[in-house]
């Protein structure tokens, strides 16, 4: 019997090696998230859709709303606390994620960057590990900030579930295309469930938040019908 | 082996006139019905109903905190007044039942909490809040090891087995028991037992449970595809 993929499957449901074997025969199997192996079979340890990818992964897809820091996940944390020589940053993770005030874009001892408590911050995570606490940076390996650091001048942040931060990331998102083609806005979508929008006012503001929560539950047909009638409402309250 | 069938609340009373007591009322969820929380839960078996909400892996209090595993805290809200030693009771149950099936080495220095509100008790309500804690930790994507579900029969003075009991059904019988079930073998979890009972009756009530079982766990499954493929 081959393994259900694509089909729901629930915790305490097991396969055994030679379910999961691709047909090309392929030696190694990778497991990802709420995947398990245990006693020579693999345990499903979380409610979700089985997915495979070639040559040999596999992974559930499931629903989440709290986020469990993965190492090189860029995601939107708030600026909580200042202890010395670093940022206590709330990432929505079991556990506040720390930020060194020198893994910022050219910032030395003497020149420090300037965040301050509450500011929303845009970073990649250096270390996540389960024992240990997140540590996260603006910086890329070369240096530079490359679109991470403080967000700045206004906006609206707000938390989304997981998936719908995944949907939005994904390059042929159906929702962001079809709002860029109406609303001229900045959006930044972290995969710890948050995103921060900014439009030209905050009529536009409230109905691209309101979009996107709305989207989670709608096929590709119905958001482009969202948005039609959302840019035409807009439109004659901006008027008013 | 004994046989069951699931009927719908309306034709309860019916079947129950029948004189067959080997029903499970029929159950509906409503997966995620609150929204702030990471997992919640809307559970009804017949009409007796529960709503579980889960928080977690969430930030642990210092004291509570645990280094190589994550807190499991349950929290029972009783319908009316405040939570008295019988609720303190139904927590503890709940709680070795629930660290059992999840996997909280997963997340170590984490607090998983559960916080179960009783909405309406009529008969059969342990079996209720463990199955909607469950549910709720499935809402909320929990890491566990296995399922948990349960089932309560009642056994009369002339040694009938009620499944399923409802309040009137409970208080004329002899001796409640709740089984508690693990999803992969179908192995006993945890057994809760009110009044007297002989080995045979317990047997047999076991044997009535864990028919009964597989359609609870039939239940979570289907409850969870239609949230699954809804947001698809």
């Amino acid at each position: 019997m081959a393994a259900p993929i694509g089909r729901i499957v629930l915790p305490g449901d097991t396969f055994s090696f030679e379910q999961l074997q691709p047909p090309d025969e392929h030696k190694k199997i990778l497991l990802g998230p709420g995947l398990r192996e245990e006693k020579a079979e693999i345990k499903v340890l979380r409610p979700g859709i089985l997915r495979f990818r070639k040559p040999a992964v596999y992974w559930i897809d499931c629903h989440h709303k709290r986020y469990i820091p993965a190492k090189g996940d860029s995601v939107i944390g708030i600026v909580n606390q200042k202890v010395g020589d670093i940022f206590r940053v709330d990432i929505g993770s079991s556990e506040q994620a720390s930020l060194s005030y020198l893994s910022f874009e050219g910032s030395t001892k003497r020149n420090r960057p300037d965040v301050k408590v509450g500011d929303i911050v845009y970073s990649k995570l250096l270390v996540a590990n389960k024992d240990m606490e997140p540590e996260i940076v603006c910086i890329d390996s070369y240096g530079r900030s490359s679109g991470m650091g403080v967000i700045r001048n206004g906006g609206f942040l707000f938390h989304t579930s997981l998936n719908l931060a995944r949907k939005l990331l994904n390059p042929q998102c159906t929702l962001l295309k079809c709002l860029g083609n109406r609303f001229q806005f900045e959006i930044s979508v972290g995969v710890n469930g948050r995103v921060w929008v900014k439009a030209g006012n905050d009529v536009q503001t409230i109905a691209l938040v309101n979009s996107v929560i709305v989207s989670e539950f709608k096929d590709n047909d119905q958001i482009k019908e969202m948005c039609k009638r959302i840019s035409k409402a807009v439109v004659r309250m901006e008027i008013d | 082996m004994s046989s069951f069938t699931v009927v719908k609340t309306e034709d309860l009373d019916a079947e129950q006139e029948k004189g067959s007591a080997c029903v499970l009322r029929g159950q509906t969820s409503d997966l995620g019905c609150l929204t702030r929380q990471d997992g919640s839960v809307s559970l009804s078996q017949g009409d007796t109903t529960s709503i579980a909400v889960v928080y977690g892996p969430a930030e642990v209090r210092i004291n509570k905190e645990q280094i190589d595993r994550a807190t499991v805290d349950v929290v029972y809200r009783p319908k009316v007044g405040l939570p008295r030693p019988e609720h303190r009771k139904q927590e503890r149950i709940l709680k070795n039942t629930l660290e059992a099936a999840i996997a909280a080495n997963l997340h170590p220095r984490s607090s998983i909490s559960i916080i179960i509100q009783e909405t309406e008790d009529l008969g059969s309500n342990l079996s209720c809040c463990i199955n909607s804690s469950c549910l709720a930790l499935l809402d909320a994507a929990v890491s566990m090891n296995f399922m948990v579900a349960a089932v309560t029969v009642a056994m009369k003075e002339n040694s009938d087995m009620v499944l399923d009991p409802m309040k009137r059904d409970e208080t004329e019988a002899k001796s409640v028991i709740t089984y508690v079930f693990d999803s992969m073998k179908l192995q006993v979890l945890t057994i809760v037992s009110n009044g007297k009972f002989s080995r045979a009756e317990y047997k047999r009530g076991l044997s009535l449970a864990r028919e009964a079982v597989k359609s609870v766990l039939q239940f979570y499954r289907e409850s969870m595809s239609k949230k699954l493929l809804m947001s698809e």
